[in-house]
């Protein structure tokens, strides 16, 4: 099947981008240098197209009742202009998906699911939507969608775009006609996100190019700076046999709320601990553990999985995510990963490789 | 434009070979180390590791991938170019400067079924 296009592949291709499948799209890797992009979203503002991300409207007199039955998090009492993250699950506490969730006014709510997805959720938000009173629209061939981040962004969204966005807290947004602006992101940065028609989007990104304030960055390095503060990937560290609990992601589970998709399943397993957790792991060497590469104990028996892994760029290690049997996921423990022919050896620490500098 | 110098020999999976007498200098070329991006990790054999042609003997890391490194001749390694440990981006600066291991060579025929450089840049047009 031929792969999708943003509204902006025509730039990334004059631009001179490498270009890539992901998600089934066509979307850009890189321009300058995965290095490159990411300093500049650490230490400046880069700006990403991801108008591959998808999105779906839902309305109706039981809009919040049906989004909290399929969402981990608790929209119950949300202000309008707030936004949640949090998981859709399968009965079972496996995931469909990892979301955004913004609260758009009483009995509206907008909902961002990743690309790779896309297809799968529409089915799944349907199928569950039977015994509501809900509209669900797909809008994801509506909307692109830039994402402006790092410490910079608040002054060229506002210089460069003229969006005034000082008002916006960490995870709201607000609506201006079909133009929806949120200070969200997943680079571990300040940033923000713009949700609007082709034509805007291209303009936007035009005027962000040409000011020079701002690098085109590519999928490569939103990968690697999401990577370093520890934000999961679904395929990585979220998937239908991974669950938020595994993947400690707790906090964005609300047991405490009325029954929703999975509920039963995720309470007992934070009950009795999952067999299996998502951890960080270090390596002595510079020798760059990979997703799929398996982690041994000491007594070299095959423990886990890597989910991800780099060699960060911002602290100059070769560290990975891994989902290892529980009773090797405590801090400094000793465990190794198979790379290629060799061994190495390396610790369990923080799956927080980097800190994160959100303006909250 | 990826560089390509005349009198070394290439392989199809981008390594090259400079032949000095009886040894063989072996890297990955520039149309290689650009595909990849910045160079992160290069992993390399021991000296004395015996390489085959055709076979992989390393690998080299970019911020993205692991790519293998795969030998154009076979023989035994007699020095790994130990400045890569520490800055393996020397091979984005000048990846002809910049080799990988040397290695004796056992069988220079095989050197004949190796592109020169001619065939080489006509192959990396493709």
């Amino acid at each position: 099947m031929e792969n999708k296009r943003t509204c902006l592949y025509d730039k990334h291709v004059a631009l001179g981008a490498q270009m890539s499948p992901f998600g089934g799209f066509d979307m850009p890797i890189q321009y300058s240098g995965i290095v490159d992009e990411h300093q500049a979203v650490r230490t400046a503002c880069g700006v990403f197209d991801v108008s591959h991300m998808g999105e779906v409207l839902i309305t109706g007199n039981d809009a919040e009742r049906y989004v909290n039955h399929i969402f981990t998090n608790d929209v119950v009492g949300m202000p309008d202009g707030k936004i949640l993250y949090g998981m859709m699950c399968y009965e079972d506490g496996g995931v469909v998906d990892d979301l955004l969730v913004y609260k758009v006014a009483n009995q509206r709510f907008f909902l961002v699911i990743n690309a790779a997805n896309i297809d799968k959720d529409w089915v799944w938000i349907q199928e569950q939507a039977k015994d509501y009173d809900v509209t669900l629209e797909h809008q994801s061939d509506i909307y692109g969608e830039l994402a402006v981040q790092g410490p910079d962004a608040e002054q060229v969204m506002e210089e460069v775009l003229g969006i005034a966005c000082k008002e916006l807290t960490f995870y709201t947004f607000k609506q201006l006609n079909d133009v929806i602006v949120s200070r969200t992101g997943y680079t571990g940065e300040d940033g923000f996100e713009i949700y609007a028609s082709p034509n805007y989007i291209n303009e936007c990104w035009d005027k962000l190019i040409a000011s020079r304030r701002c690098k085109p960055c590519g999928l490569g390095c939103r990968d690697t700076l999401r990577f370093e503060v520890g934000l999961p990937l679904y395929g990585d560290e979220l998937s239908a046999d991974i669950t938020p609990i595994m993947a400690g992601l707790g906090i964005f589970v609300k047991l405490d709320k009325d029954a929703f998709i999975g509920k039963d399943a995720l309470a007992k397993q934070k009950a009795e601990g999952p067999a299996k957790k998502i951890v960080g792991i270090e390596l002595a060497d510079k020798a760059i553990p990979r997703h799929g590469y398996t982690v041994l104990n000491l007594e070299c028996a095959p423990i886990g999985e890597v989910t991800t892994g780099y060699h960060t760029i911002s602290t100059d290690k070769s560290v990975c995510m891994a989902l290892v049997d529980s009773e090797y996921a405590k801090l400094d423990t000793e465990v190794q990963i198979q790379i290629r022919k060799k061994v190495f050896p390396g610790k369990v620490v923080k799956k927080q490789f980097y800190n994160k500098n959100y303006k909250k | 434009m990826a560089k390509v110098l005349e009198g070394l020999y290439y392989s199809e999976s981008h390594e090259y070979v400079r032949v000095e007498g009886d040894f063989g200098f072996i890297g990955i070329t520039d149309y290689a180390q650009n595909a990849l991006g910045n160079v992160v990790y290069v992993d390399m054999p021991d000296v004395d590791d015996e390489v085959s042609a055709g076979e992989e003997f390393g690998a080299v890391e970019s911020v993205k991938a692991a790519s293998d490194l795969m030998s154009p001749v076979t023989g035994v390694v007699v020095e790994v170019n130990e400045a890569l440990e520490d800055q393996p981006e020397l091979v984005n600066q000048d990846a002809y400067e910049n080799w990988i291991i040397k290695v004796e060579i056992s069988d220079k025929s095989e050197l004949d079924s190796l592109m020169d450089a001619k065939a080489y840049a006509a192959f990396c047009e493709k």
